[in-house]
């Protein structure tokens, strides 16, 4: 049972040795050729793809991308896409499905990035088509959150048929700072928002969002990333033995209903249609 | 226009100088509307004939869930869907429940949106309508569920989808839920779309956030009123990113249709008519292709 708070967990992700999907990349498949370009604007750095394998099964492997240090992080703009990035990824998934190959997605992202460029090239509108076509993409979609998980920018290589959380990841609709600014407008608050938001990946269990957590070597990922990363492969292989054995027909169908069944209310009457206005 | 108006205020005017208060509160304020963006002033009256848009700069007005469906639908046709659907409060968000309760006093509506089947100049669809009025439409579980509910529906029924969007994007208090019925909605209207039926989204002030990155991106069609504001990320935000002022047009309805992400700008007074006679244009071509 990890007994860390949800803001121990995001120092913790936040440590400056916390693996990245590019560390990850070479030690889980044994090849990987990365594919660059969405074929529309560009190459965004923020999220990578390409063709590996994994103990032998060919895999589409996307990943939202964090640097090291600086110098990777202003290439890769901290991990926060812009719209080229969402489309390079349906690229990849699209090509995937062509070819039956599995789709592995890495999430790790403070957020989509909010700025004039990414509105002008349609960031709503790229998160959307990933939503949309995510949902139905005919092949298994396996989602891994690494670290951070934020909001829409990281739900955009969400939408699969099993989503892992590594043990101190958090995912969140919006960013405890971001929910202390509107809340309180206090960011410095970030830290009670981020307790009261319910974004370790226990809490999403019991939401029925996260299907699997995945323990971390005691101390954090950046502990032992050979040992992460051997535990990443092996629960990746085991979901994908169970999951290649649906017929296509049944994935879509459970992959339609994981989503279909998350969100709590309570329904007053059993009047499906009434009051004609 | 402008001599009555000078006439209402100068007798507004004769009758405080009697009193001695102050005459602006005199006022009545349901008497006058003055734009929010161009400060032109109109008579109530007027201003509600015009359908709620500014006569000097066509600023279209946020307007109720049920004022849209009145100069939408064909009158009596409208037959609601889960009336009683009602949040919770699954985080145990402080102050959740209160909010809830004071928007559904305000407004008279269960959550930010009604969906039901109607008529559209006898055009039979499935609309939903997303009130701003509401918490700023903000999507928590029962938008999320009505929309997939809705889209469900006409699926069953072979109906398009008419949809006018607004929202200030994920209700925060409902935390990783909110940001799952963005999944939910949009895997809805995939269904929908593979069925091979249409789905017309309408944009009207504001669209922002999660709902913009998601079923509201998602139309056939998309249509904005005009000057409306759309976008994903807030214009404060963004202005924080890059520390300059955004001009005022930025993510105008104008504006995403010049970067190609809207196909009409439609005013609100043809709203009802370009919405039948896009609906008519897919019903002859559904009827033709059932002879194939």
């Amino acid at each position: 049972m990890n007994e860390l708070t949800a803001w121990e967990r995001i120092e913790l992700i936040r440590h400056k040795n916390r693996p990245t999907v590019n560390d990850y990349i070479p030690m889980i498949f044994d090849e990987f050729y990365e594919m660059h370009g969405d074929r529309y604007f560009g190459d965004d750095h923020a999220i990578l793809g390409g063709i590996g394998r994994l103990s032998g099964i060919p895999v589409t492997v996307i990943g939202e991308v964090k640097g090291r240090d600086l110098e990777e992080n202003k290439k890769t703009n901290f991990a926060s896409p812009h719209p080229e990035g969402y489309r390079k990824a349906l690229r990849l998934a699209k090509q995937a499905e062509k070819f039956h190959r599995p789709v592995i997605c890495f999430i790790d992202t403070p957020g989509a990035f909010c700025g004039i460029a990414a509105e002008e090239r349609g960031q709503g509108m790229a998160i959307a088509q990933c939503l949309f076509e995510f949902s139905k993409l005919k092949t298994p979609v396996i989602s891994i959150v690494l670290g951070e998980g934020g909001s829409g920018g990281a739900l955009a290589l969400g939408v699969c048929d099993v989503l892992y959380m590594l043990e101190n990841a958090v995912y969140s609709a919006i960013s405890p700072r971001g929910c202390a600014s509107i809340l309180w407008k206090d960011a410095s608050k970030e830290k009670e928002a981020a307790e009261k938001l319910r974004i370790t990946a226990e809490d999403l269990t019991a939401f029925g969002v996260c299907d699997g957590i995945i323990p971390e070597p005691p101390g954090g990922a950046h502990t032992n990333p050979q040992l992460m990363a051997e535990t990443i492969a092996d629960t990746i292989l085991e979901s994908l033995r169970i999951l290649r054995q649906k017929s296509i027909a049944n994935l879509l169908e459970a992959r339609y209903n994981k989503f279909r069944k998350i969100g709590e209310f309570e329904e007053m009457t059993n009047s499906p249609e009434s009051q004609r206005l | 226009m402008l001599e009555d108006l000078f006439k209402v205020v100068k007798s507004r005017l004769d009758y405080d100088s009697k009193s001695g208060s102050p005459v602006r509160s005199r006022i009545p304020s349901d008497l006058l509307f003055k734009c929010p963006r161009c400060q032109n002033v109109m008579f109530m009256d007027e201003y509600k004939a015009a359908m709620k848009v500014c006569s000097a700069c066509s600023y279209h007005s946020r307007i109720s869930a049920r004022e849209r469906l009145d100069i939408t639908v064909d009158k009596g046709s409208f037959l609601e869907y889960d009336p009683d659907l009602l949040s919770k409060n699954p985080l145990n968000f402080e102050g959740y429940e209160e909010k809830l309760a004071a928007a559904r006093e305000t407004t008279g509506l269960n959550d930010a949106i009604l969906t039901g089947e109607c008529t559209i100049r006898t055009r039979k669809c499935v609309i939903a309508v997303m009130d701003s009025h509401f918490m700023m439409a903000s999507m928590g579980s029962v938008v999320g569920e009505k929309i997939a509910r809705a889209f469900e529906r006409a699926t069953e029924k072979r109906l398009p989808v008419v949809l006018f969007a607004a929202s200030g994007g994920a209700r925060m208090q409902e935390g990783i839920l909110s940001l799952m019925q963005m999944a939910k909605t949009s895997a809805a209207v995939a269904r929908h779309s593979d069925a091979g039926l249409l789905y017309i989204t309408v944009l009207t002030d504001p669209t922002t956030g999660g709902v913009t990155a998601s079923f509201a991106s998602l139309g056939d069609i998309i249509i904005a009123e005009p000057k409306v504001l759309v976008g994903f990320a807030g214009r404060r935000v963004i202005e924080g990113t890059i520390k300059q002022r955004l001009p005022d047009d930025f993510q105008s309805a104008e504006f995403l249709q010049e970067h190609g992400f809207v196909d009409m700008i439609v005013s609100r007074v043809n709203m009802r008519r370009t919405i039948s006679k896009l609906l008519k244009l897919h019903l002859e071509a559904t009827e033709g292709s059932s002879h194939e």
